[in-house]
């Protein structure tokens, strides 16, 4: 057949449409090409670090573990080799770097874990290597270089003393995390033997999990920072017409909500409003915001998304509905109600707040290095992306300094650097009183890189007298 | 020192692996031009036998088996077998694919005895029928003139076996995909492809008139409609796709296209709907470290390998590619990214993408409209598995367990992806002769018209 007239006579048939379906299929080949780039360059770390990835265990056969040292070379973690070739993994600074470095032993946990493939990994002199090799000893892994500046980091786990909390600094222009601090905290050095005992205590402490990332708490009065951006947003001309005149307390469907302390604040506008932390102002506007943008602007503040980090941390909620009532209105308004936040979530915020509202990408790890001390791989600071625009930043700005100023983080005046920030008292559980101290906020000074914290204490009271001399105490380590 | 060998033999391998699918782009270029053919070919052959014995001399430095050695001995014996075979029954055959066949050949049966020895000794004696039992087809293709006057046969045959299978067939992670007959197993819609390939290019050959369309549609759709039935959800989407690419290039008509994806998008929403499996699917694609310890765990182990894996590999027998659940079938993709590298991946990619060009390149060349519907066919099943399981493997689309055509584990596959290849083959001689034909023809008319020109002059002369 095939040679028929027929077939002949159809000769001239055009092949578009064939040139069609080959560059289609050419074009799903290549964007799979794409795809697995993307997933070798961008992805894969997130995978390679996972626990359950089994393949690293393999790598301690032939690398011994890189050490973990701070930004001035502290040693943080390492890893000794006896004369039988048995191995420990040595933790020099304790307790005081538990949560963010982690352990290895037991399963991992923070940067252990974050960073397990780079620190399997051996980058030293190549002949080196093959000598080892060949003699089947084992290679030094690499160095793991943090962001992490210990004299910070000591200041801030002392001035946390024995309470529970954490505490979170870091440069808002790099995203470099200087201290992360933690408490109650364990000894990393003896988590294999301890490892029972923590576990048995663990329902009231929750010792393992490092609270700066993981822990979620109600952002209490911090959260005022979010309902007046929200303002500012909704009035981006009028705001500062904005007055309200309060006498204690607001009630809106049969329910009332008083401010901190029994205090009755007479006429505020926004800027006085969050200066003296006014609750009754700030139900006010909540009850007078488009709920639909106010869960919009949460979720460009990060709310209900996962963190740009590389160690475990939870997910901060918003869960305000546009058919919320007027009582669940006012709550989430001044940082009550169902909302729950990280304190590292919150040190994003203020960070954004202080570098003209982009968010830099937080990181832990500055550098790897070989065992000669050559970079194998330096991280460099990257942009998230814009939290808010520069005005509305620069507005906060202003609104979070009077805080400072002539509201109720005044202890933060100082000759030395500006802070600014706002001050919480979330109250939890179903006990009248019991309330977290926040602070939160920044601190700058001419010549030196900006800082951002974050200060959570656990069921302290109030955060004007219990967190902001916290953070005071690291603002003075940091620009003395 | 065994660390040393595979350290240095990844790197090799990989950068012989580029150099031979450099060559097979630059080949495709050339096409137009046999002469400048001949040394490319050649050289390809070159990278292929040297990735061949490093890999064998790997797995030989690692396992300390001799055995390995006379393995690999019998492959390189194979290989040259189909390699002489084409040169020397068929001179018109398209060499480059005759070197795609044996080099994906050849990667699957390293991947397959790094994994599992046995498997790839079975995977070998496989090849060695399936080379015999194909070694007539490009001969029937040239010789058999009735294959487009079957269309009701295919469709009979393809869908009663597909039925069959569904009602009778053994399950295998929640599919019924395969008959068992003591030691043999048998995966019908493997072969089915091919028949349901020849009764659309049958059906659409004779007539695309509204009518035909028609019953070609609701025979076509009871094939994808069983299949769904027994949950073979990659075969169904294959034919599915199929169906539709030779739809629209023989109505010419975009409508149909937009049509069909209109009722694939439904057919798929509806499908999510219905079936908890393929749900899972979804969720696991979505975000599998969420679901790793359910529905996400074979996609996350995938993603472990080809992630620790990296650019340049693990090396052989230095990775854990045993944890990923059937890296020897469905998953090979990401056992081969996680000892022999991302490159070297990328490259298995890129071989197969010539592969399919190859297929549509005769599709474009050969006049015939069934052949060129045939060719058109097995090239889009061709690329649509190889996207379907790469992209499945890597999270790109939601995995639907395929296999990689000649690299993968099995019979069925193995055996079908011969027939395809040895089809594509025999219409690549086909279009030899077309030309020779049209030759002849044109030297016929040319004399003709000399003649006749002469016979004018001679009139005029008078």
């Amino acid at each position: 057949m095939p040679r028929s007239e027929d077939g002949r006579r159809r000769r001239r048939d055009s092949n578009r449409e064939f040139a069609v379906i080959a560059y289609f299929f050419i074009g799903i080949f290549l964007a799979m090409i794409a795809y697995f780039t993307y997933f070798q360059i961008v992805r894969s770390e997130q995978f390679i670090n996972n626990p359950y990835n089994t393949r690293l265990d393999s790598f301690a056969e032939r690398i011994t573990r890189g050490s973990i040292v701070s930004d001035d070379g502290t040693v943080l973690a390492e890893t000794k080799t006896d004369a039988d070739g048995g191995e420990t993994r040595v933790y020099p600074q304790g307790r005081k770097y538990a949560h963010v470095i982690g352990y290895a032993d037991n399963g991992k946990a923070g940067m252990e874990s974050g960073y397990n493939f780079e620190l399997l990994r051996s980058h030293s002199f190549i002949l080196e290597r093959v000598m080892n090799e060949m003699e089947g000893n084992k290679n030094q892994g690499d160095t793991l270089v943090t962001t992490l500046n210990n004299d910070l980091q000591s200041a801030a786990y002392e001035a946390l003393g024995s309470q529970k909390g954490a505490v979170v600094v870091l440069e808002p222009e790099t995203g470099k995390i200087l201290a992360m601090v933690s408490k109650p905290d364990f000894d990393p050095n003896s988590i294999v033997t301890d490892w029972n005992t923590i576990l048995a205590n663990d329902d009231q402490n929750s010792v393992l999990l490092n609270r700066a990332t993981q822990g979620l708490y109600p952002p209490g009065s911090t959260f005022k920072l979010v309902t007046a951006l929200e303002y500012i947003r909704e009035h981006p001309n009028d705001y500062k017409s904005y007055s309200y005149d309060c006498n204690g307390s607001i009630t809106a469907d049969n329910y009332t909500l008083h401010c901190f302390g029994g205090s009755v604040h007479g006429t505020v506008d926004l800027k006085t409003s969050l200066e003296k932390s006014c609750n009754s102002s700030f139900a006010n506007i909540g009850l007078s915001l488009n709920l639909k943008k106010y869960a919009s602007t949460s979720e460009d503040l990060l709310f209900n998304t996962d963190l740009p980090i590389q160690i475990s941390s939870s997910k901060s909620r918003f869960s305000l509905k546009p058919d919320a009532t007027e009582s669940e209105i006012m709550a989430t308004a001044i940082g009550q109600g169902t909302t729950l936040v990280s304190p590292l979530h919150m040190a994003l915020i203020v960070s954004a707040i202080e570098n003209n509202g982009a968010l830099m990408n937080p990181y832990l790890a500055d550098r790897i290095e070989n065992t000669d001390g050559r970079i194998v791989k330096q991280y460099e600071p990257s942009a998230y992306g814009q939290m808010m625009r520069q005005k509305e930043a620069k507005i906060l700005r202003g609104m979070m300094r009077a805080v400072v100023t002539d509201g109720t983080a005044s202890a933060l005046q100082s000759d030395a650097y500006k802070a600014a920030g706002k001050t919480g008292s979330a109250e939890y559980g179903t006990t009248k009183g019991d309330s977290h101290a926040w602070f939160v906020g920044y601190a700058r000074a001419k010549g030196r890189q900006p800082i951002a914290i974050a200060v959570v204490v656990e069921g302290a009271g109030n955060g004007g007298t219990v967190a902001v001399p916290i953070a005071k105490t690291v603002f003075d380590t940091y620009f003395k | 020192m065994i660390t040393i060998i595979t350290e240095v033999s990844k790197y090799l391998m990989m950068i012989l692996f580029a150099c031979y699918t450099y060559e097979s782009f630059s080949a495709l270029q050339k096409s137009a031009s046999p002469k400048r053919m001949q040394p490319i070919l050649k050289r390809q052959l070159i990278f292929m036998f040297l990735i061949h014995l490093d890999a064998y001399l790997v797995i030989f430095a690692v396992t300390g088996e001799v055995r390995m050695l006379g393995f690999y001995a019998m492959q390189v014996l194979l290989i040259c077998v189909i390699q002489l075979i084409y040169r020397l029954l068929y001179k018109k055959a398209a060499r480059l694919v005759t070197n795609h066949m044996c080099m994906l050949l050849v990667i699957g049966f390293i991947i397959l005895t790094r994994l599992d020895e046995t498997k790839a000794i079975r995977q070998f004696t496989l090849a060695v029928i399936a080379t015999v039992i194909t070694l007539l087809i490009p001969f029937f293709i040239r010789h058999i003139h009735f294959l487009h006057k079957l269309p009701y046969v295919y469709a009979g045959i393809g869908i009663a076996l597909l039925a069959l299978v569904a009602v009778a067939g053994r399950t295998d992670y929640g599919a019924k995909l395969a008959f068992t007959f003591g030691p043999v197993s048998l995966q019908p819609s493997e072969f089915i492809k091919i028949l349901f390939v020849f009764f659309v290019a049958a059906m659409f050959y004779h007539s695309t008139e509204f009518k035909q369309v028609i019953i070609t549609t609701i025979l076509a759709a009871a094939h994808v409609i069983i299949l769904v039935l027994s949950k073979d959800l990659g075969s169904a989407s294959i034919f599915f796709v199929t169906y539709l690419v030779m739809l629209y290039v023989s109505t010419k008509d975009v409508r149909y296209l937009g049509l069909g994806l209109g009722a694939g998008s439904l057919a798929a929403v509806v499908a999510y709907k219905l079936f908890s499996h393929v749900q899972a699917r979804v969720i696991a694609w979505r975000d599998p470290l969420a679901v790793i310890d359910h529905q996400g765990y074979q996609v996350s182990q995938s993603l472990f390998a080809i992630g620790t894996g990296g650019w340049f590999g693990l090396g052989l027998f230095q990775g854990m590619p045993g944890k990923i659940p059937v890296a020897d079938e469905d998953f090979v993709f990401a056992a081969i990214s996680e000892e022999m590298g991302g490159i070297f991946a990328i490259c298995v990619i890129l071989v197969c993408a010539g592969c399919y060009l190859m297929f549509l390149n005769i599709a474009m060349q050969i006049h015939e409209r069934f052949y060129k519907l045939i060719a058109l066919g097995l090239g889009t099943t061709y690329g649509f598995q190889v996207f379907l399981t790469v992209g499945g493997v890597i999270k790109f689309i939601p995995s639907t367990g395929v296999t990689l055509p000649l690299v993968s584990y099995g019979g069925s596959s193995l055996l079908s992806t011969f027939i395809i290849f040895a089809i594509i083959q025999g219409l690549y001689i086909i279009r030899e002769d077309e030309i020779i034909d049209e030759e002849k023809e044109n030297i016929r008319k040319n004399k003709n018209r000399r003649t006749k020109r002469n016979g004018r002059r001679a009139d005029a002369a008078q």
